[in-house]
């Protein structure tokens, strides 16, 4: 976790072999990892068909498109704001991925990625002058443009269908087939991660986010371009969005304007749950996307075991509050330990 | 154009700006002014965005009532109140909660367990008249929970309610699952879907007449609605001069938990039909009705007649687009666009009066360079 980490240096050798356990043990991502293998074993031990590689695959690709929304979001929440948006986009992009590529199938299928990010970045760019310009909070705006992109969806679509029989095949192959046995979809997920990871924790434009979070006079009066980077974040984020959208057209092949409706709270959820802060400033891509590994994973395990399905969304609810009630007491224990040791180095 | 005009006029703008109330400005600036200054004056009385909202409504209404065949009729005025009843209640507690800065997602789902309960236990052969207080009793249980997270435990509402938004909505189908419960005693159903007498004013407005006068009485006349107010605007200075906000912030979250579950209850008679999914969705229409108003995301700010035109200003527009046939779903870039600009408009205004202040300062100071122009356009 950020705060740990940035503690680390200022306290003393003595207390660098028990810091370097606690690291370990306060390490956020351990805990889901945790979660995640307990969750899979109980699973698998009850019914051993869960460990089948296609099941697995299933799991792995719906977290792949819910895992990219996600690092968008975390691009975002860090820097404390929020993109109730991106559901909207999703079924933007889909809906525009899917109708160029049924109107002209002949089109490379990486163009239909270009063209869904597009999408999404204009999305992005509209939420984040908005955000910025308009000097209107986050919530407020990407609430308000949740409902206009949804409305131009509909508008758009005017009730029409995309089947999977008019999208080329090789475009429908993006959603199915792998390379060297890993989904496409969770390659290209992947490589999101490490871009956006890497950025956000080695270069400044990443460390500013997370000031810009933790205090936002404090990176003002630092000289961070503010405003910019906002900007950015929320073009990233619908981006990444706009990504996702081609995904899902790819994956599931029959598109409506409805796409991705109410996957917002799922990619918030998510990344809450993986220890992304709603209050900015903490917490890492690999947590958001852990956090939607996790989420897809107990769905099909209720379903594996047999759960009553409509316990689904219970438990997701309830992980939420955990979550973010373990953070709380996480953030406690590193004031308090941040007070004591402050005052033994002076 | 002449010195003189421009002097007088610079003058006549900087008393305006420095002392909006002084008599004899008015009619200066009608003298002087050209047609600037009167709007700016006009602007300035109706400062609050909340008048705006009620009177844009007004004009809907009195729009659609022209051009929009059946708008105007009494069977539709009954279906507006009707159409209207779930967010006005549950806007009005709402109204308090963001009033404080924060805020309560899970609305929505409140009303969705307190409908699928009351199925379940209409179910079981409970009467109508013991499950009703069981169901607001239940509702405030569930707005206590979320108000036990955001003060006993410090944790941000946002993320609070995102997760009981989940936690109580899949409760919801766990008691009830996907199947619905619809033989309610008629005399309920009939009641909620009713007229009075023989007017087309429906039985549930006594509802939210009653409950807008209590709510509006206690934000606007009551110590509670000045803490309310003091917590949002700054938290620190409000526990400084005594106002106990935890305490304050957690009947909040009771009350607004009470006022879904029996907004459930109504959802439920109005349809004849008990659903875990009943009103999915709702808390969103609420937050933008309650934003619209003027309440400001940030705490601090807001008047309940501004959050009551929102509400009718949304629904009323709604209506009418719908009877003019614009499809349901082309409405959610009318409902998005008015949530942007009721945020976006009162900060441009507030840009635009800064602008011209300084500009006048400049120009209205004896020393400075002579002005370029008569009047800020």
């Amino acid at each position: 976790m950020t705060t740990v980490q940035d503690i680390h240096p200022r306290i003393g050798r003595t207390a660098a072999r028990r810091s370097a356990l606690r690291r370990v043990l306060t390490a956020r991502e351990i805990s889901i990892v945790f979660a995640l293998a307990v969750l899979v074993a109980v699973t698998a031990g009850v019914r051993p068909a869960f460990v089948h590689s296609q099941s697995i695959r299933d799991i792995l690709l719906g977290a792949a498109i819910v895992a990219v929304l996600a690092v968008g979001q975390t691009v975002v929440m860090i820097t404390r704001s929020v993109d109730l948006s991106v559901g909207s986009i999703l079924g933007l992009s889909a809906y525009a991925a899917g109708t160029v590529l049924s109107d002209h199938p002949g089109l490379p299928v990486v163009l239909a990625l270009v063209l869904g990010m597009a999408v999404g970045a204009c999305c992005g760019v509209i939420n984040g002058l908005l955000v910025r310009f308009g000097n209107v909070p986050a919530l407020v705006v990407t609430l308000g443009t949740l409902y206009m992109f949804r409305g131009v969806a509909y508008l758009w679509a005017d009730g029409e269908q995309i089947y999977a029989d008019e999208l080329p095949g090789g475009f429908l192959k993006l959603g199915t087939a792998s390379l060297l046995g890993v989904p496409y979809l969770v390659v290209i997920a992947l490589i999101v991660m490490v871009v956006v990871g890497v950025v956000l924790r080695n270069y400044p434009v990443g460390r500013q986010l997370y000031a810009m979070g933790s205090s936002p006079p404090g990176a003002r009066l630092a000289g961070i371009p503010v405003g910019r980077r906002l900007l950015g974040a929320f073009v990233v984020s619908g981006t990444l969005a706009g990504l996702a959208g081609v995904l899902f057209a790819a994956r599931f092949g029959t598109i409506d304007a409805s796409a991705g409706n109410g996957y917002e709270l799922n990619v918030v959820a998510a990344a809450v749950v993986g220890g992304v802060a709603v209050a900015g400033g903490v917490g890492t891509v690999w947590g958001a996307a852990l956090g939607a590994l996790l989420l897809t994973t107990i769905s099909s395990a209720l379903a594996v075991l047999n759960i009553n399905q409509f316990w689904q969304q219970a438990i997701v609810g309830a992980l939420i509050l955990l979550a973010i009630g373990i953070d709380r007491l996480i953030a406690l224990r590193v004031a308090a330990a941040l007070k004591k040791e402050g005052s033994n180095v002076r | 154009m002449s010195a003189d005009v421009s002097v007088d006029v610079s003058v006549d703008v900087s008393a305006d700006a420095s002392a909006p109330g002084r008599p004899g400005a008015p009619e200066r600036a009608v003298r002087a002014g050209g047609p600037v200054r009167p709007v700016t004056a006009v602007l300035a009385r109706l400062a609050g965005w909340d008048v705006a909202v009620i009177a844009l409504a007004a004009l809907v209404i009195v729009l659609a009532s022209v051009f929009v065949d059946n708008f105007g009729s009494s069977r539709n005025f009954t279906f507006l109140v009707l159409d209207l009843l779930p967010i006005v209640l549950i806007a009005l507690p709402m109204t308090f909660v963001i009033a404080t800065g924060e805020i309560d997602l899970s609305v929505a789902s409140v009303l969705g367990l307190s409908s699928a309960v009351m199925g379940y236990l209409w179910n079981q052969g409970m009467t109508i008249e013991t499950i009703i207080p069981l169901c607001v009793l239940l509702g405030a249980a569930l707005g206590a929970v979320n108000g036990l997270f955001v003060t006993a435990l410090g944790l941000p509402s946002l993320a609070v309610t995102i997760g009981t938004l989940a936690l109580y909505r899949g409760l919801a189908f766990v008691v009830l699952g996907d199947t619905a419960v619809a033989d309610f005693p008629s005399s309920y159903t009939s009641w909620v879907t009713g007229t009075i007498g023989g007017t087309s004013i429906p039985n549930v407005a006594i509802i939210i007449v009653a409950l807008a006068v209590v709510f509006g009485v206690l934000l606007h006349a009551t110590p509670i609605g000045r803490w309310t107010f003091a917590a949002g605007a700054g938290e620190q200075a409000a526990r400084f001069a005594g106002v106990r906000i935890p305490m304050l912030k957690f009947w909040l979250y009771v009350a607004t938990g009470a006022v879904a579950g029996l907004t459930g209850v109504l959802w439920t008679l109005r349809y004849s039909s008990a659903r875990a999914d009943n009103g999915s969705g709702l808390e969103l229409a609420v937050v933008a009705a309650v934003l619209l108003g003027g309440v400001s995301i940030f705490g601090g700010r807001g008047t309940l007649p501004g959050v009551l035109g929102g509400v009718v200003l949304l629904a009323s527009l709604q209506n009418a687009l719908r009877l003019s046939d614009v499809s349901n779903e082309a409405l959610n870039i009318v409902v998005g666009a008015l949530l942007v600009a009721s945020v976006l408009l009162p900060n441009v205004t507030q840009a635009v009066r800064a602008g011209t202040d300084r500009f006048r300062r400049r120009h209205s100071h004896p020393t400075g360079s002579p002005p370029l122009t008569a009047a800020p356009r």
